[in-house]
This record gives C-alpha cells, sequence and structure tokens, in this order.
C-alpha cells in the first residue's frame, strides 16, 4: 500500500481529471458544473498526495508512452513544479466554487457564460499542470499555447467591446511572444538536436547561437509574462473580464512563462547568462514594481487597480536573476518561488472579492464606492485581509517571501534592490489603504442587499490561507528546493 | 554557403518581416496575416534544422512543425472569430489607440 502511494505517477492526474472534465461538460453544457465541481474538489488531493510523495520520495520523472529522451515527452515532479501545482489546486479550488455562484442560472447571457466558462477553465486548469510537470522546451511550447487559447477565450466571456478589444490585444501579444519563444527552440534544436532540459543543461555551451535563443526566448516569455515595459495587454485584459476570470489570469497564469524563464535561466542556461543580462532583468523588474505600484495609485476603477497590482507584483519575481548568485541564490529562489505561491492566493482573493463587491455595488468606481459600510464593509475587509499578502506585513506568506528576498539582496550585497522592495511595499500599503479609507468615509449609501455565501466564503478562506502560509512557510520552502536547479542553505543574515 | 543555411536565414528574415509587419499595420486582419507570416518563417527554420546533417533528413522536426501549424491554425480561427465579434460590437476592424479611461 505504502509502495503504490510513493511509486504511482500521482501528479499526472491533476493533468488527466481536469482535461476529462473539460470535455464533459463541453458535451454536457447543461451539467457542466457538476465534472467542474468533482475536479476542483480531486484535484488538490492529487496535488497534496504528490507532494507528500515528494518529500517522502524524492522528485521523478514520467516517461510517456515509453518513448525515453531525446526523442519521448518527460513530465518531472520536482520541487518548483509542485508549489505551482500547489498554487493551481488552492487558486482553482478557490475559483471554482466562487464560480459555482458567481453565473447565476436566471439570467440568460449569464447562462451562456457559464456553459462556456467551465470547459474552458477545465482545459486551462489541465494545460497550467501539464506545463508545470513538463521537462522539454517543445512540450511547454505547446502546453504554454493551450494555457494562452483558453485563457484568451476566458478574457473575451462576457462579448463586451472591452473584452474583446483585450482578448485580442493579448492575443496577438500572445502570438508574438509565443513565435519568438518558438524560434529559439528552433535554434537550440539545431545546435544540439534535443529539446529536453534535463540533457541540455548537460551539453549547453555559452556561444553566439546559445545566447541568440535565449534572447529570443526570453523576450518571447516576458510578452507572456507581462513584465514592464511589456505589460501593455494585461491591465485592459484582466480587468475586462469576468471576476473568476480575472483570478485565474492574475493568479494562475502569468505564472506558467514565468516558471519557463526559471527553468532555462537557472537550468538549461546558467552559463549563457552573464551578471549584466541578469542586471537588466532585475532592473526591467524594479521598473515594474515602481510603475504598476504608482498606475494603481491612480486607477478610478477597483478591478484595474488590481489589474496593475499585478503589473507591479510581477516585477518582484524577476528580482530573483540579479538576487540568485553566490552563497544567497537558494534563499533568493526559496523566496521567490514562495512569493509565487503567496502572490497567487492573494490576487485571486482580491479579483474574487472585487467581483463580490462589484455584484453587490453594480459597479466598480472607487469614487462611488465611498461609505461603504454594512455589507461592503464586510467585503472590504476581506479585500484587505488579501491585501496583508500583497503588502508583505507580517505573518503573511507575502511577508515571509520579500524577507527572504531581502535577505539575498543583504548577503550579495545589493542594497538598491532592497531599497526597490521597500518603496514597492510602501507604495502598495498606499493604494491598499486608498481602498480601505473609503469604508470610513461617512456618507448616505443606500442600503444594498446582501451577497449570496458562496461569493463570501471562498475569498476569504483563500485570503486566510495567503495570511496563514506565512506561519507555515517551513514546507513551501524546502519543497521549493528539491530537486531545484539551485541547491544551498538558506540564509537569514537579519538575525546574526 | 549550404542550402539549409540559406533556408534558414529567410526563416529568419519571414520572422521578423511578420513581426514588423504586426506592428506597423492596424487593420486586424492584416495583424493577423503577419503573425502567420512570422510563423511560416519559424516553421522554415525548422524545416531548414531537418537538413542539417548529411543523409536523410531527421524526421523530429517535421513532427514540430506539424504540431506547430495546429497550434498556429487554432490561434487564426480564434483571432479571426475575435476580429469578426470586434467588428459586429463596434463597427471596427482595428484596436482603439488608447484605452478609454473608465
Amino acid at each position: 500500500m505504502t509502495g503504490a502511494l510513493l511509486t504511482h505517477p500521482w501528479s499526472l492526474w491533476t493533468i488527466v481529471i481536469p482535461l476529462a472534465a473539460a470535455c464533459l461538460s463541453f458535451l454536457f453544457p447543461r451539467r457542466a458544473p457538476l465534472p467542474g465541481i468533482i475536479t476542483a474538489l480531486t484535484v488538490p488531493l492529487f496535488v497534496a498526495t504528490a507532494v507528500y510523495q515528494l518529500l517522502q520520495a524524492g522528485p521523478h520523472t514520467q516517461v510517456l508512452g515509453g518513448w525515453h529522451a531525446p526523442l519521448g515527452i518527460t513530465l518531472r515532479t520536482d520541487g518548483p513544479a509542485l508549489i505551482l501545482l500547489l498554487t493551481s489546486g488552492l487558486v482553482g479550488l478557490t475559483v471554482s466554487l466562487y464560480a459555482l455562484g458567481y453565473f447565476t442560472t436566471t439570467d440568460q447571457q449569464e447562462r451562456r457564460q457559464q456553459r462556456f466558462f467551465w470547459p474552458l477553465w477545465l482545459l486551462l486548469w489541465g494545460a497550467c499542470n501539464a506545463l508545470f510537470l513538463s521537462g522539454d522546451l517543445f512540450n511547454l511550447y505547446v502546453t504554454l499555447e493551450l494555457v494562452t487559447l483558453s485563457s484568451i477565450a476566458l478574457a473575451a466571456l462576457n462579448g463586451s467591446s472591452a473584452a474583446l478589444d483585450g482578448a485580442m490585444r493579448y492575443l496577438l501579444a500572445s502570438l508574438l511572444g509565443s513565435l519568438s519563444y518558438l524560434l529559439g527552440v528552433a535554434l537550440i534544436y539545431g545546435a544540439y538536436s534535443t529539446v529536453d532540459l534535463a540533457l541540455l543543461g548537460h551539453i549547453v555551451h555559452a556561444d553566439d547561437l546559445s545566447r541568440a535563443a535565449l534572447a529570443l526566448m526570453t523576450v518571447g516569455l516576458l510578452v507572456k509574462t507581462a513584465l514592464f515595459p511589456l505589460h501593455f495587454w494585461l491591465p485592459p485584459a484582466h480587468a475586462s473580464a469576468p471576476a473568476p476570470v480575472s483570478a485565474l489570469l492574475s493568479g494562475l497564469v502569468v505564472k506558467a512563462p514565468l516558471l519557463i524563464l526559471f527553468r532555462l535561466w537557472f537550468e538549461v542556461f546558467p552559463a549563457t547568462a552573464t551578471a549584466g543580462i541578469t542586471h537588466l532583468l532585475g532592473i526591467l523588474g524594479c521598473g515594474a514594481i515602481i510603475w504598476g505600484s504608482l498606475m494603481a495609485l491612480r486607477q478610478q476603477r477597483l478591478k484595474l487597480l488590481v489589474a496593475y497590482s499585478t503589473v507591479a507584483q510581477i516585477g518582484y519575481f524577476f528580482l530573483l536573476f540579479p538576487l540568485a548568485r553566490g552563497e544567497a541564490a537558494a534563499t533568493a529562489w526559496a523566496g521567490v518561488l514562495f512569493l509565487v505561491l503567496a502572490h497567487g492566493c492573494g490576487k485571486a482573493a482580491m479579483f474574487l472579492v472585487t467581483g463580490t463587491i462589484t455584484r453587490v455595488a453594480g459597479h466598480d468606481r472607487l469614487s462611488d464606492l465611498a461609505g461603504a459600510g454594512g455589507m461592503l464593509g464586510a467585503r472590504l475587509l476581506v479585500f484587505a485581509l488579501a491585501a496583508v499578502t500583497l503588502v508583505g506585513l507580517p505573518p503573511s506568506s507575502g511577508f515571509i517571501a520579500k524577507w527572504l528576498m531581502i535577505n539575498a539582496a543583504i548577503v550579495t550585497g545589493q542594497w538598491w534592490y532592497l531599497a526597490v522592495i521597500a518603496l514597492g511595499t510602501l507604495l502598495a500599503s498606499g493604494y491598499v489603504l486608498r481602498v480601505l479609507s473609503l469604508a470610513f468615509i461617512e456618507s448616505q449609501a443606500p442600503a444594498l442587499p446582501a451577497a449570496p455565501r458562496i461569493l463570501r466564503w471562498p475569498p476569504l478562506a483563500l485570503a486566510i490561507v495567503a495570511l496563514l502560509l506565512g506561519l507555515a512557510s517551513f514546507h513551501p520552502v524546502v519543497l521549493s528546493l528539491v530537486d531545484a536547479p539551485i541547491s544551498g542553505i538558506i540564509l537569514l543574515e537579519m538575525v546574526r | 554557403m549550404s542550402l539549409p543555411l540559406i533556408y534558414g536565414a529567410a526563416g529568419v528574415a519571414l520572422f521578423f518581416l511578420g513581426a514588423y509587419a504586426l506592428f506597423a499595420y492596424a487593420h486586424l486582419l492584416r495583424k493577423i496575416l503577419a503573425a502567420n507570416i512570422m510563423g511560416s518563417g519559424v516553421f522554415m527554420v525548422f524545416i531548414a534544422m531537418a537538413g542539417r546533417t548529411p543523409g536523410a533528413p531527421d524526421p523530429v522536426p517535421h513532427a514540430m512543425v506539424l504540431t506547430g501549424i495546429v497550434v498556429t491554425v487554432a490561434f487564426t480561427s480564434v483571432a479571426l472569430a475575435l476580429a469578426v465579434r470586434i467588428a459586429r460590437a463596434s463597427g471596427r476592424a482595428h484596436l482603439p489607440e488608447r484605452e478609454e479611461e473608465p
């Protein structure tokens, strides 16, 4: 029994179940939520089993159809993949429950949206999980395209003019990104005759061709991750989508190309990456933090504010490139991967509660939310709870993650990154407090109807999970380093 | 200059030509066409890679191109459907210059 528990490829079920459920919900649109909810309840269990398996028995690779690399497709279950799977499990479960209540069946247009939401979301979920487990460049391309295609369709779901424009912009930017990535893959295959990440890691050498391929793939993935200044498509697409979709796009989808970037830079091309280039990525990350936060500060609509905050938070992930060096490498790696998990939960909770506020108030204009006592006040409290993680206050998961990153900045003596992290935190508390201050303004707001329970509890639960993850941060931090391209000890300069 | 190299260089040239057109033209159909030309360029590089060694061509890039074509067809159809919906909803065949301030 324990033998099967430790040897069965549990993580593969996180791909198979959502894809099967996607087909079922497409074939039986009237019963579409049923396979969705079954998936949402089972996938996290398989993720948990896979985590247990990894910690007990170590990483494993699964060769599909018995074809071994360099020809076959390998699926790898390692620490970084499982951190992302954890994110997808937590965000997926919460968003699925929320979506049950969000798409009401009384309104005809929403019934239509619900019919398309479930198959697309389940396809997206399966594709994300497949991407996290993929071990070769071409399979990463295919899964990334599956993720993007279903995200684009989801972003256009409500059919409004703004949503269609946002989705089109998203599509064109993604096409540019993915073709640039694919050209890089073509160059790599031409030079090394394999696309397997592990094999490439051993044979890639730092020549001009590798540099060109890495540059093409990186630029493509930067467009897809929406790193400043290539973020132009993100706010309109994320802000005009229905709330559950925005939560998925911000919480989960932007992390998919990010993981590919991490795998490329730290596993395949560590020798090709020079200090200057890692600083360039770090500077773009700093630009994203400052620009995204400033834009979030001056938004007039709550949803756009949250979307620009995603632009800012993406910047933090890119500080990994300059920070992960020398003896601080493992510290920075663990911090950033933990931030991926923290941001996924916190941001998804923020978008979901924003959806509830929009549903209750009928709009999300900040100026008209003033005096939001009563029902709306409680929602703003949930917003604040989720924002604690985002700002990085103790004991939230965001705090631990940023703390590890700050430690890495100190150990490597790169004070300027510390200053940017601190400034980003200040600006983040600025735009969050701007929202919270609304609840304290006295005004004669008309009584608002109460939101249904299913729109109230899932965001609160996810916000609390994000908050408490900080107290249980030991396991995710250990997990992120299992079979990671970077190993070492976690340094905590501040306690010395 | 060997034949694969010529094809490879032509593929890269097509890629950048398409990328330029993607930015230069506002009309959505032109943008979608430009992306398709970029894709064809990438596929040409793959095909050129298949002939890089003497003897029988390497079949793996061919398989990758077939997969790539499937992906591109899917993307093109979604893009066309979106373009039609945009034209129906707003009467435009291009994206608005700047996001309207809410």
